[in-house]
C-alpha cells in the first residue's frame, strides 16, 4: 500500500535531517535524534572499546570493570535525569530517527533508572568477584549490551523497535544465564531461557505482523490513531485477529515480564544462574519490561497530545463545512504521522454530534482497545501477583524463592497499567500518575532486590549455600548482615515504615484513584487483591526472617564470616539505608517520577 | 507556605510531641552503643527511658503553666489540643500531624505507665536482652503514635510500625509454641491493616476540602497559612474563646482570609483538594456529601474490620490467646494493656466520626458482635485449663464491652436523637479501656510472677498459693475482683456504664451483657479458688514459690492501687479528662443522624435550610435531652422542647416516619423558642 507520495530522495533527506538536525554535517544539533540518543551511544562506544582493547597487550592487563564504570558514568551524566524537576519542558515529547523512538521525561526516567542499576551492577559484580578476570569482558559486555537492547525497549515508539529491544535484552541475557561453564544446571536455565525466549519472540512478531496487515502500521501513535478511525467498521472477523494479534504482543511481553502462564523460565534460571544475572535479570530486565508495556498501552491506547488535538480541529473544520474528504490536518513537526496518513485513509463518515473540544473522548475504537487490554493485563496482573506469591511458599532455595517473588512484584506493579488505560482519555493526570507509581515502585524496588540478591550472593560466597535452611541462625554470626537482610525483606513485603510501602502505596493509590473516576469493578479486584497479595506474601518473606533470626546455628556449620565493616557489607548497607530511611523524605521521588511522566499523556 | 508554619505554638507542639513519641526510639539507638554483655545497664537504661516517657506523658500533659496545659474545662476540652501539623509529602498531601484530645490523652498515658512497668517486668527476660530492649522501645513509638497521629497516612505508618517488633518479641522470647502465634499474631494484623489501607485510599481520594466551611476547615486544623498572632492562636486551639465581639470577629477574619488562600491554592493546583487529615475527614464525613453512603459503608467496613481484629472481637480474636499464651510476661501485659486498645481508638476516632452512614446502618451489627464476643469469651474462659489462656480469653469477653459501648447508637429518630445513653456508652467503652489496660496488664502479671517460679501454667496443679506467697495472692485478689468488675475496683464503672447505655437501645442486648458479668464472676472466682485456695500446692517446683520480690511487688501494688483509684474516684482520674470530646462527638453525630434522617424524608425545608436550622447549640440538647430522659423517651409529646404543631405530634408519637417529620418541624421552627423555653 503506497504510504506518502513522497520521492525516494525527499525521503532520505528527511531521515538525515531528522538524525542529525538542521545545520552543517559537522555539528550535532540539540534538536537532532542523535544529540537526544547521545547516552546509548556513549554506551555503544563503551562495549566497542571493551572488545577491541582486548586485543592489544596492554588491554589484557586491564580490569574490564573500570571501562564499563567510566562509560555507564558517562551516559547518566549526558543523560542527567536530575533535570527532570528543574526544567520539564526540556522533556517535552519528541520522536526521534522518524518516529522508532521516542524521547521524553518518562524515557529519560527510565534510562537513568537502567544507567544507575547498571553502576550499581558492576560494583556488585566487582565485590562478589563474579566475573573473573578472564571472563570480565565478556561479562561485562553482554551486561552492557543487554542495557542497551532495555533503553531501547524503554523508548519504543514503533513494533519493530520493541521487537528488536527485546531480542537485543535477550539475547545477551540468554549467554548470562548460561555463563558458569561447567554448571549443568546454570546450562539448562540457559538453554530453557533461550527456547521459551525465541518461541515468544515468534509470538510477538507474527501478532506484530497481524497487526501491520489489519492497520497498515506498526507506528505506535499511528496504529492508534488508524485503531480510533477502523475499528468501530471493523467486521466480526478482522475484530477477532485484532484481538488475537494483541493476545501474541501481549504474550511476548508477558515473557519478558515473567507474568503467568509465561513465567516458567524464571525460577530455573534464577537457580541455575548466579544472584548476580538473578539480580540483573529481576530488576533491569524487569523494569524496561513494564517500562515497554507503559509504551505499548499507551502508544496504542491513546492518540498523542498534538494528534488528538488536530483531530479535534479537523472535526471541527469538517463539521464546520462538511468536507470529508483531503483534510491536511497533521501538523509539519510530526514526519512520523505524514508517513502514516495523508490521503491514505478515508476519513469515517460517522456522524459526530459532539462538540469539537470533546473530540479527544470520541474514540469508540481505541476505547474499546483500551478496554480490552485494560481487562486483559488486569486479568494477567491479578494472576502474576496471586501465582508468584503462593508458589513462593514452598521453595527451598532462596534464588528460586526471590524468584517467584519477582514475578509477584512484577504483577504488583502490573496492576497500575489497568488503572493508567481505564482513565487514559478521562483523567490523564491520574493515568499518569499510575505509570508515576510504578517509576517509584522501580526504583524502590531495585534497591530491595539489588540488597536481597546481593546479600544472597555474598553469603553463597562466605558459606557456599543458597538454600535457606542453611541460613539457620546467621544473626550470632553475622549480625550486621543478617538485620540488613530482614530488613529488606520486610521491605519486600511492604510494610511501613520501609520503602517497599511506600512503592506499593503509590501503585495503589493510583489504582484507587482510577476507580473512583471510572467506576470500573474489575478496578476494585485489582484493588482488593493487591492488598491482599501482601498478607500474602508475609509469610514466606517472614520464613526467610525466621530462619535466619529465631533458629540455632547449626553445629556442623564452619563459621560464617561476613561483617558489615567491609566491602560487602558497606555494599549492603548502601542498599539498606535508602530501604529503611526512605520514608522520611519520598517526596522528592515522587516529585521526579510526576514530572517524568508529565508528557507521557498529554501536555 | 511552610515557612509561615514557624509559629511558636506550633513548633513548641512539634517538638514536644516527637520528643515524646521519638524518645524511645531514640533511647533504642542509644541502646546499640551498648554492649550486649552489659545486661544491667541495659535493662536500666530502657527502664530509665520508658521512665522518662511516662514522665513527659504527664508532664506534657498536665503541666499547669506551660503551652502544653491540658485543658479540663470549658470549650478546649471538646477538641483536639496541643496540635501541630508540619508538611511531609506535600505532593501526596501528607502531613506530620499530631494531637492529643480527651479520647487519646488517658490512652497515651496509660500507653506510658503499661511500657514503665513492663519493662520493670522484664528483668525475667535473660536471652537476647540487647535485641529485647531495643524491640521493646521501638515498639512503645509505635504505641504513641498510633495515639497522637491525625494524619491518616502516619497513624498508618505507626500501626504497621509495632507490628515488626511485636512479632520479633513473640517469636523470639515467647513459649514453646511461639513462633506460630507471633506469625498468626502477624498475619491476622496485616490482613486487618491491608483492608484499611484500601479505605484510606478511597476516603483520600473522594475527600474535598473545597467542600468545607472555613469553620470547620479550621477546626480540622489544615488551614495553615495564616498571618498574625491572633491567626497563629487560631491554628493552635481554633475552640479558645474569643473575648468579646471584636476579637471574635478579628479571628474570623483569619479563619476566613486563610480559607481563601487554601481555595486559592487549590485552585491554581498549588495544593489538591484531597486530605488525609483524619479531623478534616470527620467534618467532611459529618457535614458534607463528599462521602456517598455507599462509600461510607465499606470504609466502614472496611476499617472496622482492621480495628476489630486488633480489638479482638469473634469471630477475629482466634489470635489473641496464642499470642497472649506464647508471649513473654512483659508483652502479654503490653498486647492486652496498649494493644488491644488501639482497636478501641481506632473504631472511636476514625470509624464513627469518618463514616457515620457505615456505622449507622451497622450499628446492630456492631453491637452484636460485642455482646457475642462477651459470651463466648466468657464461656471460652470458663473452660480453659491453662492460667494464661484463661486471662487472655477474659480479655476477649472484656473488650467486648468496648465495642458494644462504642456501637451503641442509641441517638435516633426513637429517642429523638438523644444522643445521652449513646454518650454514656463511649464514655463506659473508653473507661473500660484504661480499667482493661490496667486490670488485664495487672492480671498478666500476676500469672506471669507466678510461671516464673514453678514454669507451668496448669490451673488444676495450682492450690495453697495462699500460704506460701500471701503478699502475692492479696494483690492477685485484688486485681483479679477489678477485672471481675467488684463495685469500688476499676471493671465496674465501665461495665456498668455500657450496660446501662444498652438498656436504651436494646433490652435484650442489655440483658445478655449484664448476665456476662455472672459468668465473668464464674470464671474469676472458680480460678482464684483453684490457685490461690485450697490445701496445698499440687503442682511441680513447690520448692520455688518464694515469696513475691520487692521489684514484683511495687508493679503489682501500683496496678492495684490505681484500679482502687480509678474505681472509687473514676470521674477525677479519668472521665473528666475525655468528658468534653466524647460529648462533642457524639452530639455531633446525633445531628449527623438528624439530618440524614431529615434528608431521607425528603423534607425540602430542612433541605433548604441547611445545617444551620438542624445543629443545636450543644446545651440545648443536653437540656433538651434530659427532660426526654426523664420522661417516656419514646414519646415526644411529653418532651416539652417538641413544640411541633400539636395535632401532628399527637398522632405521630409511634410512627417513626411522622416522627421525623415531626421533628424536623419543630428543629427549624423552634430553634429559637429552644433557647428562649430552656
Amino acid at each position: 500500500m503506497e504510504l506518502v507520495a513522497t520521492s525516494l530522495f525527499d525521503l532520505v533527506s528527511e531521515v538525515i535531517r531528522d538524525t542529525k538536525g538542521i545545520g552543517g554535517w559537522k555539528e550535532i544539533a540539540a534538536d537532532s535524534s542523535v544529540g537526544l540518543f547521545l547516552p546509548e551511544i556513549v554506551l555503544c562506544g563503551t562495549i566497542l572499546t571493551m572488545l577491541v582493547v582486548r586485543l592489544f597487550r596492554i588491554g589484557e592487563k586491564l580490569d574490564m570493570f573500570y571501562v564499563g564504570f567510566v562509560g555507564l558514568v558517562a551516559s547518566l551524566l549526558i543523560l542527567s535525569p536530575w533535570r527532570l524537576t528543574e526544567n520539564p519542558e526540556l522533556f517535552a515529547r519528541r520522536e526521534l530517527f522518524t518516529g522508532m523512538l521516542v524521547y521524553d521525561g518518562f524515557s529519560v526516567f527510565m534510562r537513568g533508572l537502567l544507567f544507575g542499576f547498571g553502576i550499581l551492577f558492576l560494583i556488585f559484580a566487582k565485590i562478589s568477584g563474579i566475573p573473573s578476570k578472564y571472563d570480565s569482558a565478556d561479562i561485562y559486555t553482554l551486561v552492557l549490551g543487554a542495557t542497551l537492547g532495555l533503553c531501547l525497549m524503554s523508548a519504543a515508539n514503533h513494533l519493530l523497535v520493541v521487537f528488536m529491544g527485546i531480542e537485543m535484552a535477550s539475547v545477551p541475557s540468554y549467554a548470562l544465564a548460561g555463563m558458569q561453564k561447567r554448571n549443568r544446571q546454570a546450562s539448562e536455565a540457559a538453554l530453557k531461557f533461550a527456547v521459551y525466549g525465541a518461541g515468544a519472540a515468534g509470538i510477538m512478531l507474527y501478532g506484530i505482523s497481524l497487526l501491520a496487515g489489519l492497520f497498515h502500521t506498526v507506528h505506535l501513535p499511528t496504529l492508534a490513531w488508524q485503531i480510533s478511525n477502523h475499528l468501530p467498521q471493523m467486521e466480526t472477523s478482522e475484530l477477532m485477529v485484532a484481538a488475537l494479534a494483541g493476545l501474541m504482543i501481549m504474550a511476548g511481553l508477558a515473557y519478558k515480564l515473567s507474568a503467568f502462564p509465561f513465567h516458567y523460565w524464571i525460577p530455573d534460571v534464577f537457580e541455575g544462574a548466579p544472584a548476580e544475572i538473578g539480580a540483573f535479570l529481576s530488576i533491569a530486565s524487569k523494569a524496561a519490561a513494564l517500562a515497554l508495556l507503559v509504551r505499548v498501552v499507551v502508544g496504542v491506547g491513546t492518540l498523542p497530545a498534538d494528534v488528538a488535538k488536530s483531530m479535534a480541529d479537523t472535526k471541527a473544520v469538517a463539521e464546520a463545512s462538511e468536507v470529508m474528504e483531503g483534510t491536511v490536518w497533521i501538523s509539519h513537526e510530526e514526519p512520523a504521522h505524514v508517513h502514516g496518513h495523508g490521503e491514505s485513509h478515508e476519513r469515517s463518515g460517522s456522524p459526530s454530534d459532539k462538540p469539537a473540544d470533546e473530540a479527544k473522548v470520541i474514540s469508540p475504537g481505541l476505547k474499546a482497545a483500551r478496554t480490552y487490554m485494560a481487562k486483559l493485563i488486569a486479568l494477567i496482573a491479578i494472576l502474576t501477583c496471586t501465582f508468584g506469591n503462593l508458589a513462593a511458599y514452598g521453595q527451598n532455595n532462596i534464588k528460586r524463592m526471590l524468584a517467584y517473588s519477582t514475578i509477584a512484584h512484577a504483577g504488583f506493579m502490573m496492576m497500575a497499567v489497568p488503572g493508567l488505560l481505564a482513565v487514559a482519555e478521562r483523567a490523564p493526570d491520574v493515568a499518569a500518575s499510575a505509570v508515576s507509581g510504578i517509576a517509584i515502585y522501580l526504583v524502590i524496588y531495585l534497591f530491595m532486590n539489588l540488597g536481597a540478591f546481593a546479600i544472597v550472593a555474598f553469603l553463597r560466597n562466605a558459606m557456599g549455600s543458597e538454600q535457606i535452611d542453611d541460613y539457620a541462625g546467621l544473626l550470632k554470626s553475622c549480625p550486621g548482615i543478617t538485620i540488613c537482610f530482614v530488613i529488606i525483606l520486610f521491605s519486600l513485603i511492604g510494610l511501613p515504615p520501609l520503602a517497599g510501602f511506600i512503592a506499593k502505596f503509590a501503585v495503589l493509590a493510583a489504582v484507587a484513584d482510577a476507580f473512583r473516576i471510572s467506576g470500573d469493578g474489575y478496578l476494585m479486584w485489582v484493588l482488593v487483591v493487591g492488598v491482599l497479595n501482601t498478607a500474602i506474601s508475609l509469610i514466606y518473606y517472614l520464613r526467610v526472617a525466621r530462619v535466619m533470626t529465631m533458629l540455632p546455628e547449626p553445629e556442623s556449620r564452619t563459621p560464617v564470616s561476613l561483617p558489615l565493616f567491609s566491602a560487602a557489607g558497606c555494599y549492603v548497607l548502601l542498599m539498606t539505608i535508602p530501604v529503611a530511611l526512605f520514608i522520611v523524605r519520598w517526596g522528592s521521588l515522587h516529585q521526579t517520577a510526576s514530572a517524568a511522566v508529565d508528557y507521557l499523556l498529554g501536555p | 507556605m511552610s515557612n509561615l508554619i514557624g509559629s511558636d505554638l506550633n513548633a513548641i507542639y512539634a517538638s514536644w510531641l516527637s520528643l515524646l513519641v521519638f524518645l524511645p526510639a531514640l533511647g533504642a539507638l542509644l541502646l546499640v552503643l551498648i554492649p550486649a554483655r552489659a545486661t544491667e545497664s541495659l535493662r536500666y537504661t530502657t527502664f530509665a527511658v520508658t521512665a522518662v516517657t511516662f514522665l513527659l506523658t504527664l508532664l506534657a500533659f498536665f503541666s499547669s503553666s506551660s503551652a502544653l496545659h491540658f485543658a479540663t474545662s470549658g470549650e478546649a476540652t471538646k477538641y483536639m489540643q496541643s496540635t501541630f501539623h508540619l508538611p511531609w509529602i506535600p505532593s501526596f498531601d501528607i502531613y506530620y500531624a499530631m494531637g492529643v484530645d480527651g479520647i487519646s490523652l488517658p490512652l497515651v498515658v496509660l500507653t506510658g505507665l503499661v511500657s514503665l512497668l513492663a519493662m520493670g517486668a522484664s528483668w525475667s527476660i535473660t536471652k537476647h536482652v540487647k535485641a529485647y530492649c531495643i524491640l521493646f522501645l521501638l515498639l512503645e513509638t509505635g504505641m504513641l503514635g498510633v495515639f497522637l497521629a491525625l494524619d491518616f497516612f502516619l497513624f498508618y505508618v505507626f500501626w504497621e510500625v509495632m507490628l515488626l517488633p511485636m512479632y520479633f518479641l513473640i517469636g523470639v522470647w515467647g513459649g514453646p509454641r511461639r513462633e506460630y502465634a507471633a506469625i498468626k499474631f502477624f498475619i491476622y494484623t496485616l490482613v486487618g491493616s491491608v483492608l484499611m489501607l484500601i479505605a484510606i485510599l478511597m476516603l483520600y481520594f473522594a475527600s474535598d476540602l473545597t467542600k468545607l466551611t472555613p469553620t470547620q476547615l479550621a477546626r480540622a486544623h489544615v488551614l495553615d497559612t495564616v498571618t498574625g498572632e491572633d491567626g497563629q492562636r487560631l491554628l493552635a486551639r481554633p475552640w479558645q474563646p474569643a473575648e468579646g465581639a471584636e476579637e471574635a470577629a478579628v479571628l474570623q477574619k483569619q479563619v476566613d482570609l486563610a480559607a481563601a488562600t487554601l481555595m486559592s491554592q487549590i485552585e491554581s493546583g498549588e495544593r489538591s483538594r484531597h486530605t488525609f487529615s483524619l479531623l478534616a475527614l470527620a467534618e467532611l464525613g459529618q457535614h458534607t456529601d463528599a462521602f456517598s453512603p455507599a462509600l461510607q459503608w465499606w470504609a466502614f467496613l472496611l476499617l472496622f474490620i482492621g480495628f476489630a481484629i486488633k480489638v479482638p472481637s469473634v469471630p477475629v480474636h482466634t489470635w489473641l490467646p496464642d499470642a497472649h499464651v506464647e508471649a513473654p510476661t512483659p508483652i502479654s501485659m503490653i498486647l492486652a494493656g496498649v494493644l488491644l486498645k488501639m482497636g478501641g481508638y481506632g473504631i472511636l476516632r476514625i470509624c464513627y466520626p469518618i463514616c457515620p452512614h457505615g456505622g449507622f446502618d451497622l450499628a446492630w451489627f456492631i453491637c452484636l458482635l460485642g455482646v457475642v464476643s462477651m459470651i463466648y469469651g466468657a464461656y471460652a474462659a470458663l473452660a480453659q485449663k491453662d492460667f494464661k489462656r484463661l486471662v487472655a480469653y477474659s480479655s476477649v469477653s472484656h473488650m467486648g464491652y468496648v465495642v458494644l459501648g462504642l456501637g451503641v447508637w442509641s441517638a435516633t429518630a426513637g429517642t429523638l436523637y438523644n444522643p445521652d445513653y449513646w454518650n454514656m456508652g463511649v464514655k463506659g467503652a473508653m473507661f473500660q479501656m484504661i480499667a482493661h489496660g490496667i486490670s488485664s496488664a495487672g492480671m498478666f502479671f500476676m500469672v506471669g510472677v507466678v510461671y516464673d517460679r514453678v514454669h507451668h501454667r496448669n490451673l488444676s496443679e495450682f492450690g495453697g498459693l495462699f500460704g506460701k506467697m500471701p503478699l502475692y495472692t492479696a494483690l492477685a485478689i485484688g486485681i483479679f475482683f477489678a477485672g471481675l468488675g467488684l463495685p469500688g475496683l476499676c471493671g465496674f464503672i465501665g461495665e456498668v456504664l455500657v450496660v446501662l447505655s444498652v438498656w436504651n437501645y436494646s433490652q435484650v442486648l442489655a440483658i445478655l451483657a449484664a448476665a456476662v458479668v455472672i459468668l465473668t464472676a464464674g470464671y474469676i472466682l472458680w480460678t482464684l479458688q483453684r490457685v490461690y485456695l485450697g490445701a496445698e500446692y499440687k503442682g511441680p517446683h513447690e520448692e520455688a514459690l518464694v515469696p513475691i520480690t520487692p521489684r514484683e511487688t511495687t508493679i503489682a501494688a501500683t496496678l492495684f492501687v490505681l484500679a482502687i483509684l480509678l474505681g472509687v474516684f473514676p470521674y477525677s482520674t479519668v472521665l473528666k479528662y475525655m468528658d468534653g470530646t466524647i460529648d462533642r462527638q457524639t452530639q455531633s453525630l446525633a445531628e449527623w443522624t438528624q439530618r440524614r434522617d431529615a434528608g431521607e424524608e425528603g423534607s425540602t425545608e430542612a433541605e433548604a435550610n441547611g445545617e444551620q436550622v438542624t445543629i443545636r447549640k450543644p446545651h440545648e440538647l443536653t437540656r433538651r435531652g434530659d427532660s426526654a430522659a426523664s420522661a417516656s423517651v419514646a414519646d415526644p409529646a411529653s418532651s416539652e422542647s417538641t413544640q411541633a404543631p400539636a395535632g401532628e405530634t399527637q398522632q405521630g408519637s409511634q410512627s417513626k416516619v411522622s416522627l421525623s417529620e415531626s421533628r424536623v418541624e419543630s428543629v427549624s421552627s423552634g430553634a429559637s423558642s429552644l433557647r428562649g423555653g430552656g
